[in-house]
């Protein structure tokens, strides 16, 4: 149960089209992160499959149901709101009972449920407060308490957690884990923090325009990004991009000369000529110094250093003017203004072609 | 206690007085006269009897003519403090009045009749409550009649009231649909339709429904309220949609979503419409005086016109009852202010 699968769905404001035919198939149990920009279309998918909005066009099925004309009610699914949504004039125990009592449970049932949830969220003893009266992560736990009780077959989450400080969140998002273990439930769950993606999510999918640019378990995103877009979006702090061109291409290798002298040759999944320009992508923890002759290093100079102890972030711009970041392990001994030169290995390199997709072949 | 007085009594000017300390005393008095003035002369006059309203100088206090039961007389006597000839003041009752000539008794000597020119005699006085202009309307004119009535009409008129501008704005700010803008601005644009203009087709629909002299007939019209729309809809909108959402997916019907999520939190503009809605249909006048001719059925307002004859206005009668029908809303604002100011604060308007 809480299998969701969405076929070609589209979604007009009027003139404007905020989604593009969004195909996706969530499986059982899965927790899945939608991730993207703000104005992606993230939040309105979620809402589709929720049954707040009704697609333009597309089907939406649950379990093999299609409930594209289904009645947000009566889908199954609860639905957690970035701003909680609690009714503020009632308890935090009416809040939990109002949609039980919707469906009519015996009063047995309903009290069953809430004082189970209440122990599992640690909100037993806030049953009768006013949700003004609750801190943020207080009201955080009860909005999920009142997804909880009703024992849906998914559960839709609207960026959670982005209405608390950064040290709730985190715990909040490691209770949330644990949560989605315990309950093996089906989770679809909508963030523009990509870290609370690749903590939380069993596949990520990356959105873009209203397009699906990516969906895929988070190292692989990370490691294998399909296109620009995705390598650009994923990881902390972005991979840099920095433009070049093939210089020759045979045999599935491809030389790419990039930012002045650095050249490289690395086996590609297309053919080039001579020429075609290429976009270089290098991971800033992938970088570390080398000796200024390494032909594949890349030369620059030295504008900031953060010396953050475990690591150093170093801000450099290259001579042709691209700003370069790159964390490098440990504590580096530079100053600002030094020239120096950034190697990598070459297996680390991403490259992607003027279509803006992945051309660099990967193991 | 103290600390009271030493607030209210504070100075800018410290020990002396600054021109700003002259100016808001004599300000705040002359406001509290203006405001306050025709209240409290309203208050007194009400106790006053009918010859002392018509008396000039008029007199601040309500007083009553001293009286006095003389033996041989089946009245009481009005008491006199009357100047003799022979230039000795005496309380004496006078019996009756012949021209300018009044015919006195002494009441410790009953016997002989004493004839004192008018103007020697003024009537001795004491401060005193002529309640019977409020006991009267009550025991002789079926006030209680007039005053349920009015009871009816408000209460009846303002829960009708509450229920269909709360569903109205409800429509109007909730839901999206074509022509939402044109039915707000059709229901504002009737803000600009006085009374006056659609009395007589209204009176028509009124006749035609056979409500005349019903009180559903006053009732009935005045429900609807641009001005409730207007109020409960901005504040309407100030209820995230979020919620809304929520108790979608909490399966909430649209009926429970309005009555158990949005009706309870629009409370503080619900109140502010009720106090409105009160004071409104309790001072109506013009309304129930066209439609209710049968006088079992008449409102306090309209019952206060029949005081007015054609020939003869019964003041005492009026001022009293007057008093009467303005305790209710005098209640209703010195218990629901906070209300008034917190929700018309709300609401942005006056």
């Amino acid at each position: 149960m809480g299998r969701i699968t969405l076929e070609g769905i589209t979604k007009e404001f009027g003139a404007v089209k905020v989604l593009h035919g969004i195909d996706l198939d969530v499986a059982e149990g899965e927790l899945v992160v939608f991730v993207g920009p703000s104005g992606c279309g993230k939040s309105t998918l979620l809402r589709l499959i929720s049954g707040l909005d009704k697609p333009t066009s597309g089907t939406i099925t649950i379990d093999g149901t299609d409930v594209t004309r289904v009645n947000a009610a009566d889908r199954g699914l609860a639905m957690v709101f970035q701003s909680y949504a609690l009714y503020p004039h009632m308890s935090v125990w009416q809040n939990m009972a109002f949609g039980l009592q919707n469906e009519h449970l015996p009063k047995a049932e309903i009290a069953e449920r809430i004082e189970e949830a209440g122990r599992m969220l640690e909100i037993a003893n806030l049953m009768d407060r006013r949700p003004g009266q609750l801190s943020g992560g207080q009201r955080q736990r009860v909005a999920i308490g009142r997804s909880i009780v009703r024992e849906p077959t998914a559960f839709l989450l609207d960026e959670p957690l982005s209405n608390l400080d950064a040290e709730l969140r985190v715990s909040m998002r490691a209770e949330l884990a644990a949560l989605h273990a315990r309950l093996g439930k089906t989770m679809i769950y909508v963030t523009h923090d990509q870290i609370e993606a690749m903590t939380l999510a069993s596949r990520i999918v990356v959105l873009r325009a209203g397009k699906i640019e990516q969906v895929d378990t988070p190292l692989n995103l990370f490691n294998k990004p399909n296109n620009r877009f995705v390598a650009g979006f994923i990881g902390a702090p972005t991979m840099n991009l920095l433009p070049g061109k093939v210089a020759s291409a045979a045999n599935g290798n491809a030389t790419i000369h990039f930012v002045g002298d650095a050249h490289v040759t690395i086996p590609v999944t297309r053919s080039f000529n001579q020429g075609d320009e290429v976009t270089v992508g290098l991971r800033p923890q992938h970088m570390r110094l080398t000796d200024a002759s390494d032909e594949t290093a890349v030369h620059s100079t030295v504008d900031l250093i953060e010396a953050l102890g475990t690591e150093t972030v170093v801000h450099a711009h290259t001579p042709s003017g691209e700003t370069l970041l790159a964390v490098l392990p440990g504590q580096a001994a530079l100053s600002r203004g030094e020239p120096i030169a950034l190697g990598y290995d070459t297996s680390d390199l991403h490259a992607f072609d003027s279509s803006e997709a992945a051309v660099a072949a990967r193991a | 206690m103290s600390q009271a007085v030493r607030f209210l009594t504070r100075r800018r000017g410290g020990d002396g007085w600054h021109w700003t300390d002259v100016f808001t005393w004599f300000w705040l008095i002359a406001g509290l006269i203006v405001m306050f003035g025709p209240a409290v002369w309203l208050g007194l006059s009400s106790f006053k009897t009918p010859a002392q309203l018509s008396e000039f100088p008029p007199t601040l206090l309500p007083y009553i003519t001293q009286q006095v039961e003389v033996e041989g007389y089946d009245e009481p006597l009005d008491l006199y403090n009357t100047t003799l000839e022979d230039g000795s003041t005496k309380l004496l009752a006078q019996v009756r009045r012949i021209g300018t000539t009044a015919q006195m008794v002494d009441p410790e000597n009953p016997g002989e009749i004493i004839r004192v020119n008018i103007r020697n005699r003024t009537p001795a006085r004491e401060i005193g409550f002529a309640t019977e202009n409020y006991l009267e309307p009550f025991e002789r004119l079926d006030f209680m009649r007039y005053l349920w009535n009015s009871v009816f009409v408000t209460v009846m008129a303002t829960i009708i009231t509450l229920l269909t501008n709360s569903m109205a704005a409800f429509a109007l700010s909730k839901y999206q649909f074509k022509g939402r803008a044109l039915v707000m601005l059709l229901i504002l644009a009737t803000l600009m339709v006085p009374l006056s203009v659609i009395l007589v087709p209204l009176y028509s629909v009124i006749s035609a429904f056979g409500l005349i002299n019903s009180l559903w007939g006053v009732i009935l019209p005045t429900v609807a309220t641009p001005t409730g729309v207007f109020l409960l809809r901005q504040y309407m909108l100030t209820i995230p949609d979020e919620l809304l959402d929520a108790a979608r997916m909490d399966k909430a019907s649209e009926w429970q979503i309005y009555w158990r999520i949005v009706l309870p939190l629009t409370a503080p503009a619900l109140a502010v419409l009720a106090i409105f809605s009160v004071v409104w249909r309790w001072n109506d006048f013009l309304w129930p005086l066209i439609v209710l001719s049968r006088q079992e059925l008449y409102t306090l307002q309209v019952g206060l016109f029949s005081f007015s004859g054609e020939l003869n206005v019964q003041w005492h009668y009026i001022l009293a009852m007057t008093v009467v029908t303005m305790i209710p809303v005098v209640i209703v604002f010195v218990f629901l202010q906070k209300f008034i100011t917190t929700g018309i604060a709300g609401a942005g308007l006056k």
